[in-house]
């Protein structure tokens, strides 16, 4: 049980910085579950990565794969509720004022002043990932090839080039 | 914006919240966004284009999950609380169920090699994904110049310095948002 309340507490604390949302938060979960507190080791985060991928859903679902490794049922419920529960509170709260608030110069600021940490922490989290994995001139080469088809043809569903990736997984090429 | 305000479109009731935010829940792969504005604006016209921009403002202005903040806004301005948690239920539970019944299926097959080398074939084509995601987000920054140093500063501290990011979110944030706040005062 203490595990259930320790993961709630980890990532309750994170969603407090999730800017850019979960997948902006993967280097420092990576950080938490894995280097802190060794709940998982580094194939196990890559695969709970892979899988969420692989599903639908909101990106924010990876931490549900990672509460349930940890700490089973109980756990998934505990990661994905601290993880969505206090911004949503905050945010049924604020609604109301945001109206007053849009177009200031602070709020201005700060918007503009997130967009690069965002962009920053969301590679940051991609590098990791192709480290945690140990990836080797395969997967390397299957990572930019995914960049480049991703970029050159954008209205490309994304599913196809998971799919393309698990293929060569399972040929052997990663 | 009060519930009064708006009853000139469509105004769904709990049923029509869970199920949309469902079917927003359960379409998207690698962010459902974009599905979250095309049921809401275009096929449901539960708000227009500007109204929704206009809410999608402070869900990217405030951390976490995005698309589950927009459901709580949406569902709040249509059926107060209750709205707020069934739109916020319906988006995510379709998706947790699946999730869970694919981390049994991985608890089970997990070990076998043909799996592992798919997941890492996986894991490979979504990490190529994701530096195509920051990519378009750096492009989409308008000034560079000033701002790119922060993305620069931002990977330096978190994927090769390893440090805590709470620290290195209110640092960047600080010099950034400073910049920013400098740069909108001068125009």
């Amino acid at each position: 049980m203490s595990l259930v309340i320790e993961l709630f507490l980890e990532f309750g604390l994170l969603s407090f910085i999730a800017f850019g949302g979960a997948t902006a938060l993967l280097p420092e979960m990576h950080r938490v579950v894995v280097d802190n507190h060794h709940w998982l080791n580094d194939t196990t985060f890559t695969h709970l990565y892979a899988i969420a991928q692989a599903a639908p859903g909101p990106n924010v679902l990876v931490v549900t794969l990672i509460g349930w490794e940890v700490a089973g049922f109980l756990g998934a419920l505990a990661a994905t509720l601290a993880m969505c529960l206090p911004m949503s509170v905050l945010i049924y709260l604020l609604i109301d004022r945001w109206e007053s608030f849009s177009g200031k110069r602070w709020q201005k600021a700060v918007s503009l002043g997130v967009a690069p940490l965002a962009v920053g922490l969301i590679f940051s989290g991609a590098s990791l990932i192709g480290r945690a994995a140990g990836f080797g001139v395969g997967g390397w080469a299957t990572i930019a090839l995914v960049l480049a088809i991703s970029q050159r043809w954008r209205g490309l569903h994304p599913l196809w080039l998971i799919a393309a990736g698990a293929a060569a997984g399972l040929a052997g090429l990663i | 914006m009060s519930v009064q305000q708006v009853d000139t479109r469509n105004r769904p009731d709990l049923r029509a919240l869970f199920l949309g935010f469902s079917s927003v829940g359960l379409s998207g792969f690698g962010g459902v966004l974009p599905f979250a504005r095309r049921m809401l604006v275009d096929e449901r016209q539960w708000m227009t284009a500007e109204e929704f921009n206009a809410q999608l403002g402070l869900c990217q202005f405030l951390p976490g999950p995005n698309v589950v903040n927009l459901a709580v806004v949406v569902g709040k301005r249509y059926q107060g609380v209750a709205g707020a948690i069934v739109s916020g239920v319906g988006l995510l539970a379709g998706p947790f169920v699946i999730v869970l019944l694919l981390a049994m299926l991985y608890d089970h097959f997990g070990s076998l090699a043909s799996v592992q080398s798919m997941l890492r074939g996986i894991a490979a084509a979504g990490c190529g994904l994701l530096f195509g995601m920051a990519w378009r987000m750096g492009a989409a920054i308008k000034d560079k110049p000033a701002f790119l140093p922060f993305t620069v500063l931002t990977i330096a501290g978190i994927a090769w310095l390893r440090w805590p990011m709470p620290f290195v979110m209110l640092g960047g944030l600080a010099l950034s948002g400073g910049v920013a706040y400098w740069k909108l005062g001068r125009q």
